[in-house]
């Protein structure tokens, strides 16, 4: 391949990476581009984890089941009891720190391909906290659904993610309960109406596997999610040992032969639901969704049709192996095209530009421009993720607050520094005659860090 | 401050300024007396994201089947504590809709209870595109009809302005939309931005059209701020307009203290983004998004969850309506979602995804009326696969419908340009007085 070395390390560092650090794109440059990213797949361990001592889903649903309990008895004793605030203090103090540790390791670590990488497959499963109940269960869903198997088989994933307490609770299949079983008579002698919820079913199949190009129907949904029924949590009641975790409840689950797809399914109980998701998984439209994802994700809004035949075929291959289609990608002549034409999200822009700048974020606050920037932590707008587009980002408001934000981190971070020296460790061969004169001819330290922080070359990856 | 300075106020700020947009605008030297027209029409989509609950927003509460498909979550009767605000004798508004009822009573507001996309889908992503994209499937074309709206007007004759950080499809396309959201300006180095606009325009076209454009905004917004603060101010204090002197709503909980602030900042925004539209030279087009409507469980009745969301766009809309002053008998507003929900309650107190939906028509430019298209009714074999409301008015036909009278735009273009493939689909008129 006739791609300089020297431009090479700068684009695995800013595209496959999550943008230079001081020195990186040198060291880069001395391993190898490719060998550098290929040694950042790991298939035994996944992705790394953002905290040390992460905190578990199933501690964390007890906390919540407490907090509903107080608001009982608080209720119950005529007491003012105000769940906004509570819920808020919630969030702060634990997804708060969920979110921090996260950000933390984004702008500290070596091995930035291998989170890219994980990011996208959180992305692709989201569990958003726009739900009070999965408020503060999205960073243990990162961590013990995701990041083990972002290196492993896809179906690993898909099964991990869709049995996750935080999943069952953001798509409402917790409470699912097949209408002819015992659980649904036994709450309707309760006077209290159980029945099925299609939300998982319908998200797993359009947006976590085969997507609506399958062309699946309405009743292939509700199929799947009778299929389904039973996946659900155990009491929090129950020892502490299951307590909060994932329980398959036979006395909910749909009793009888499923047709899915055209696909009969007599499985009894939660094997059902497994096969489906095997057959999920290996499905020829799921290769195509994914590597489509992949390589708009990595390379371009409209990504190469070449690259997303190449990432498929590997794909189809190695049976869904996620560490041979990150090989792949790595490997792609598509992927190290010159023009750089992935605008950041906000995250990859901040995370970028602390990255750059030498900058540890140490407060939740350095996450408030998240927000303002349109991407709240945690809260994808829907179960379909942030969108990936520059049309949805490059919008004329959310460049008016990142040039307001560019200027406030130089602010902060240029004392001593030659901006010259940092434009060249943040882009290398990526920076442009233009942009590079530009920062020399600024009036001050602040005004090139800022200029060089909104520029083209460093605003798009 | 009185209301008749405002308008001068504002034209010699925007020209202290030196407002782009506007200054441009005023710039030609005589409008011809429809484009004065066109000016100050005012057109804002609300888009209600996730799904919203059409049952409950104008709860059929005279149809024989209601009461009994809703269970648990169906809203009480007119006369009963938390009842239906009375419209006619079939429908009301959920009682978190206070100010769109006091609009009604006046006129200024009507529903469209069983509107449609042509997306049968039933998922949120493939049907909010529809919606937005204005096309007849969501791969159909991936920009938006309200930005191809003003292309159809004409160069420079309208223009949009979207809330929120991020443009939504409704507005992308090929005519450039400005955006704004609240919070900090544009920094206070006041050399940057010419410094990057230099760079993007001979390096990235789409920064530059981005940076220019927020930057028009950003000056604009100060002066929109300073309007909803005195439009508020006005309502507020202005005896007869609180909600708690509304007979129906007064069995209501009193909201608790966060909620009322959520609620502040909903009307807020809403009125901002009528003092954005009223500047000489704002944009006549606007939209604006609100989410949480996807209610799987526990949707809750005249309380709980849907109505939480209800009370906010009810903020909203109460918002716009008193930030648009004296603007507002020229101004549409319609809020519209991707698809309604189920007509039975689930099993988990719940709705899950279903087909039509009310969409709500508020403004001072509404001909006053009824129920805007017609009632399917919820009677056994009269629900739409067995399951939900039957659509009965094709929500494409409700945007040409405004778009036509409140714009002129020609049936040709509104066929072809705005709703790609939609001939067979008429427009809703007689909406527009």
């Amino acid at each position: 391949m006739a791609l300089d070395r020297d431009l090479a390390a700068a684009i695995a560092v800013t595209r496959f990476g999550l943008g230079a650090k001081p020195g990186q794109i040198d060291a880069v440059k001395e391993a190898g581009p490719r060998r550098w990213l290929q040694s950042q797949i790991r298939p035994v361990g996944g992705a790394d984890q953002p905290s040390a001592n992460p905190p578990s889903s199933a501690a964390r649903l007890l906390e919540f089941r407490e907090y509903q309990r107080e608001r009982q008895a608080a209720r119950a004793a005529g007491q003012h009891f105000d769940p906004v605030k509570f819920a808020g203090k919630l969030i702060r103090q634990d997804a708060g720190a969920d979110f921090l540790s996260r950000m933390r390791l984004a702008a500290t670590t070596d091995a930035d391909f291998r989170e890219r990488w994980a990011l996208f497959w959180f992305n692709h499963f989201t569990v958003s906290a726009t739900k009070l109940q999965t408020a503060t269960l999205v960073g243990p869903f990162e961590d013990e659904a995701i990041r083990p198997h972002v290196f492993g088989r896809f179906e690993d994933m898909l099964v991990a993610s869709s049995s996750h307490p935080a999943m069952l609770l953001y798509l409402d299949q917790a409470r699912s309960i097949g209408p002819d079983t015992a659980a649904a008579a036994f709450l309707s002698r309760k006077g209290r109406h159980a029945g099925l919820n299609e939300n998982l079913a319908r998200e797993v199949m359009e947006l976590h596997t085969v997507g609506l190009a399958a062309h699946y129907t309405q009743a292939d949904v509700t199929e799947f999610a009778r299929a389904l029924t039973g996946w659900s949590i155990s009491g929090l009641d129950a020892p502490d040992s299951v307590a909060g975790k994932f329980m398959f409840r036979p006395a909910a689950h749909e009793p009888g032969v499923r047709t899915i797809m055209g696909r009969r399914y007599p499985q009894e109980g939660m094997q059902q639901g497994l096969a489906v998701l095997h057959d999920l998984a290996a499905s020829p439209f799921t290769a195509q969704h994914v590597s489509y994802e992949l390589a708009r994700h990595f390379v371009a809004d409209e990504p190469p049709a070449s690259l997303v035949a190449r990432l498929k075929e590997t794909f189809q291959e190695t049976g869904g192996d996620l560490s041979h289609v990150a090989n792949t990608l790595i490997l792609s002549p598509e992927a190290w095209s010159p023009e750089a034409r992935k605008f950041k999200t906000p995250y990859e822009f901040v995370v970028s530009a602390w990255r750059a700048a030498g900058v540890t974020p140490d407060a939740l606050r350095d996450a408030a421009i998240l927000t303002a920037l349109g991407q709240k932590p945690y809260s994808a707008p829907s179960p379909k993720g942030w969108p990936e587009d520059a049309a949805a980002w490059c919008a004329p408001d959310a460049v008016v607050k990142r040039m307001a934000w560019a200027q406030r981190l130089a602010a902060g971070h240029v004392a001593g520094r030659d901006p010259s020296q940092l434009a060249a460790d943040a882009l290398g061969d990526r920076l442009t005659p233009l942009v590079a004169q530009a920062i020399s001819h600024a009036e001050t330290r602040e005004e090139s860090l800022a200029v060089l922080l909104m520029s083209p070359e460093f605003q798009r990856r | 401050m009185t209301h008749a300075l405002a308008p001068s106020r504002r034209q010699a700020l925007a020209a202290a300024l030196g407002f782009g947009l506007s200054v441009e605008f005023l710039g030609r030297k005589a409008f011809a007396a429809s484009d004065r027209a066109l000016a100050d029409r005012k057109l804002v989509v609300v888009i209600c994201r996730g799904g919203m609950d059409g049952l409950s927003v104008s709860p059929p509460v005279g149809d024989a089947n209601y009461a009994a498909l809703r269970g648990a979550i169906a809203i009480p009767g007119f006369d009963q504590p938390g009842g239906a605000l009375r419209l006619d004798d079939t429908f009301g508004l959920h009682p978190s809709l206070a100010a769109v009822h006091r609009l009604a009573l006046k006129g200024e507001a009507r529903i469209a209870p069983a509107v449609a996309t042509p997306d049968r889908a039933r998922s949120h992503f493939e049907a909010q595109d529809v919606l937005e994209n204005g096309a007849t499937s969501a791969y159909g074309t991936d920009s938006g009809w309200l930005n191809r709206a003003l292309q159809a007007m004409g160069p420079g004759k309208a223009r949009a302005i979207s809330v929120g950080p991020t443009s939504p499809l409704i507005l992308r396309g090929p005519v450039e939309a400005a955006s704004w959201s609240p919070g900090p300006g544009v920094g206070r180095d006041p050399r940057l931005p010419g410094i990057l606009a230099d760079i993007y325009a001979s390096a990235d076209p789409e920064l530059a059209r981005a940076l220019a454009s927020g930057l028009a905004t950003e000056r604009m917004a100060k002066i929109a701020d300073d309007d909803a603060r005195a439009a508020l101010g006005e309502t507020i204090s202005a005896p007869g307009r609180d909600m708690s002197a509304q007979p129906a709503s007064a069995g209501a909980a009193r909201p608790r203290p966060a909620f009322r602030q959520g609620l502040g900042v909903a009307r807020r925004m809403g009125a901002t983004l009528a003092g954005f539209m009223i500047q000489p030279g704002g944009p006549q087009l606007a939209a604006i998004s609100i989410d949480g409507f996807d209610t799987h469980a526990n949707q809750g009745s005249s309380q709980g969850q849907l109505a939480t969301r209800l009370a906010y766009l009810d903020a909203v809309l109460d918002g716009i309506s008193a930030g648009m002053g004296p603007g507002w008998r020229d101004t549409i507003v319609i809020a519209a979602t991707e698809f309604g929900r189920t007509a039975r309650v689930n099993g988990t107190a719940g709705t899950d995804h279903g087909t039509a939906s009310t969409a709500l028509l508020l403004g001072g430019a509404l001909r006053r009326g009824g129920v805007i298209g017609d009632w399917p009714t919820l009677a056994d074999g009269k629900l739409f696969e067995n399951r939900d409301t039957a659509p009965t008015l094709d929500m494409r036909g409700l945007f040409k419908g405004l778009l036509a009278e409140h714009y002129g735009v020609s049936r040709r273009a509104l066929d072809t340009a705005v709703f790609p493939g939609s001939a067979n689909v008429a427009p809703a008129l007689g909406i527009i007085a």
